[in-house]
């Protein structure tokens, strides 16, 4: 093993180490490790984000490939740095309107297509039959059980988050018929990420003992 | 030899001859095969694909071009079907996409608007590539509008008109109803605590930009929580993982407190940017927690697997914890480690709530608007589909027709 490798596994089990450590409670080296952690992945974000769009996707964009375009995204981006100055700083909030203006209407129609257009066509579907224009009950009772669940469940998820009427009376049970949907699929979501999660923990300990100490060959 | 290797060699020796004359049996009925069809697998010349018509592929920037063909008769012999192209009359053809065999059509997305374009469709077989006849040609173009989305700009008209009524409605002064979103009233119960005991109150609006609705909506209730703690004097500390969230933050806090006539009370440091870094972040707001003990702690913005890391820690120093997220995977961890979740829209429509104002709570009027329209949709169109397959009634079989037309984006 070179000496770069093993300097980089020894610091490597340091931090980590140091970052666990915060199960014990605040502590120095947990500070240095986080300190190390936030001043090193700021340095690295600074650089990757100049290089990446201010050189490469700007400055080559412009000067190399003649995008003309970018300028404006240049000059928004300049008029944000007015915020230096205190008498023109309000210069800065036309970029922010801008892109949150931008944003919010270029989203609007991703969002639509998918969470309701889409949504809402696949859960238009023959409860009993296998397909449409298939007899009824030539579905299996799974596949029944299962399109109950999705229509059934899309339609009362969607009363409990229609928020103009009250909670009261057949709607009421209905929006909680939807919660408890919604919490169910909740329970069943987060069994599935602490399985992912743990494979992150045993990543990490499979480098302290393989890795760093050697014990897993 | 010893004796009990005889059985073994005996199975062997069956097991051999038995391969050997499936072996030879197969390659009899092979040649049997070739000698019925009449000819041999060297001088056998397929027939290539026929009909290639070539058509501007509607509704686009002028930057594809629909190329359909007959299949070849022989099309189960071909490895792969090799589409051809030649640009403005010349007679040099260009390899532009392969399909499969079976397949007998392809969108040529790399043309050009106002050229002019023919194709040719090449049957690979044997290393060998078969030519079909030339395609006419083709002259892509853009169309401005497409009309294929025209059920979507109409439900899209139904809620904005929605909105722009209901808005128009509560500017008259009229009352809207909305219905008490759970968590929200405890907005206000949070930052007294916070206030009584003399603790700072921490926001963290998720660790996305400001290209990111969430965040938009994070903000937006930062503004109402700003103005309360400004009322308060109290102290709001922001870790912000993006420099334009950071200015976006900072300048909503300073209009809350120029609005509850305080601006001298603001400060730019009540909102920090941190690191861009997910985890990095995470190590920073943890230490923040615990070194400033804040006895309230939003979160309220888009989140990923950082969201338990910073519940847990906010619930280990006690803190009244406000959550509120549409990331479905993290929902989970915020329900089951802060006091109070809003949950997916809740979070949009909690500042409308807040606020009362008159825009807000039109906007939210009218997305029920839309959301009726979805239920409706999936409750006329699920009954009527199972009444048509049940006894074939006409009428149910045109309303599914007509709701799931009306869901339907065709590209």
């Amino acid at each position: 093993m070179e000496m770069a490798e093993l300097i980089g596994i020894w610091l490597g089990a340091f931090l980590t180490l140091g970052i666990i450590s915060f199960l014990y409670g605040d502590n120095p080296w947990y500070k240095l490790c986080e300190a190390i952690f936030v001043g090193s992945s700021a340095g690295y974000w600074f650089i990757t984000l100049f290089w990446d769009n201010i050189y490469s996707k700007f400055y080559v964009g412009v000067t190399q490939d003649g995008n003309y375009m970018l300028l404006i995204g240049g000059v928004l981006g300049f008029l944000m740095l007015m915020r230096l100055f205190s008498k023109i700083g309000w210069i800065s909030r036309w970029p922010l309107a801008f892109v949150v203006g931008a944003i919010a209407g270029f989203y609007l129609i991703n969002y639509f297509s998918s969470n309701v257009m889409f949504q809402v066509n696949a859960t238009i579907m023959p409860l009993f039959g296998s397909g449409y224009g298939d007899p009824i009950f030539s579905a299996s009772f799974g596949s029944v059980i299962n399109k109950i669940i999705i229509a059934g469940g899309t339609f009362t998820g969607l009363v409990y988050f229609f928020f103009s009427k009250e909670h009261k009376g057949a709607f009421g049970a209905t929006a909680k018929v939807g919660i408890w949907v919604i919490m169910i699929t909740f329970g069943a979501s987060f069994g599935y990420t602490v399985m992912s999660r743990m494979s992150l923990l045993i990543g990490r300990m499979d480098f302290i003992f393989g890795d760093w100490l050697g014990l897993i060959k | 030899m010893p004796d009990y290797f005889k059985p073994f060699r005996f199975i062997s020796i069956f097991t051999i001859s038995i391969i050997l004359i499936f072996s030879f049996s197969f390659l009899a009925i092979g040649q049997d095969t070739e000698e019925e069809i009449g000819y041999s697998i060297n001088d056998f010349s397929p027939a290539a694909a026929t009909d290639v018509v070539a058509i501007d592929h509607v509704y686009d920037r002028g930057d594809g071009v629909d190329v359909t063909w007959t299949l070849s008769a022989d099309d189960n012999k071909f490895s792969e079907y090799l589409i051809f192209r030649s640009e403005n009359g010349s007679s040099d053809f260009v390899e532009v996409g392969l399909v499969l065999p079976g397949f007998n059509s392809y969108t040529d997305k790399s043309v050009e608007s106002g050229q002019s374009y023919i194709y040719k469709i090449g049957a690979v077989y044997d290393g060998k590539i078969v030519e079909s006849e030339l395609s006419n040609i083709v002259v892509p173009d853009t169309e401005f509008i497409n009309w294929n989305l025209l059920n979507l700009f109409i439900i899209g008209l139904l809620i904005a008109g929605a909105v722009i009524y209901f808005i128009a409605h509560a500017k008259a002064g009229k009352k809207l109803f909305i219905r008490k979103i759970a968590g929200l009233d405890a907005v206000d119960e949070a930052i007294g605590r916070a206030t009584e005991m003399g603790r700072p109150i921490l926001f963290i609006p998720g660790i996305n930009d400001m290209d990111d609705v969430q965040t938009i909506a994070g903000i937006t209730l930062l503004g109402r929580v700003a103005k309360v703690v400004a009322d308060y004097d109290i102290k709001i500390n922001m870790p912000v993982a993006r420099s334009l969230v950071m200015t976006t933050a900072r300048e909503t806090i300073r209009e809350a407190y120029i609005s509850a006539g305080r601006p001298d009370a603001y400060n730019d440091d009540m909102v920090r940017y941190i690191t861009d870094e997910q985890f990095g972040y995470v190590a920073a707001v943890d230490g923040i927690m615990v070194r400033e003990k804040p006895a309230t702690c939003f979160y309220l913005g888009a989140f990923f697997a950082e969201s338990l890391i910073l519940a847990e820690t906010g619930n280990s120093i006690g803190a009244i914890q406000i959550a509120g997220t549409a990331m479905p995977a993290q929902l989970p961890f915020f329900v089951a480690a802060c006091d109070y979740t809003l949950i997916g829209e809740e979070l949009f429509a909690a500042s409308a709530y807040l606020s009362g104002e008159p825009k807000q709570l039109g906007s939210l009027k009218g997305q029920d608007v839309g959301k009726l329209i979805a239920m409706i949709a999936i409750l006329l169109g699920v009954i009527s589909v199972t009444i048509s397959d049940a006894w074939g009634v006409t009428f149910f079989d045109s309303l599914y027709d007509i709701m799931r037309s009306m869901f339907t984006i065709r590209n």
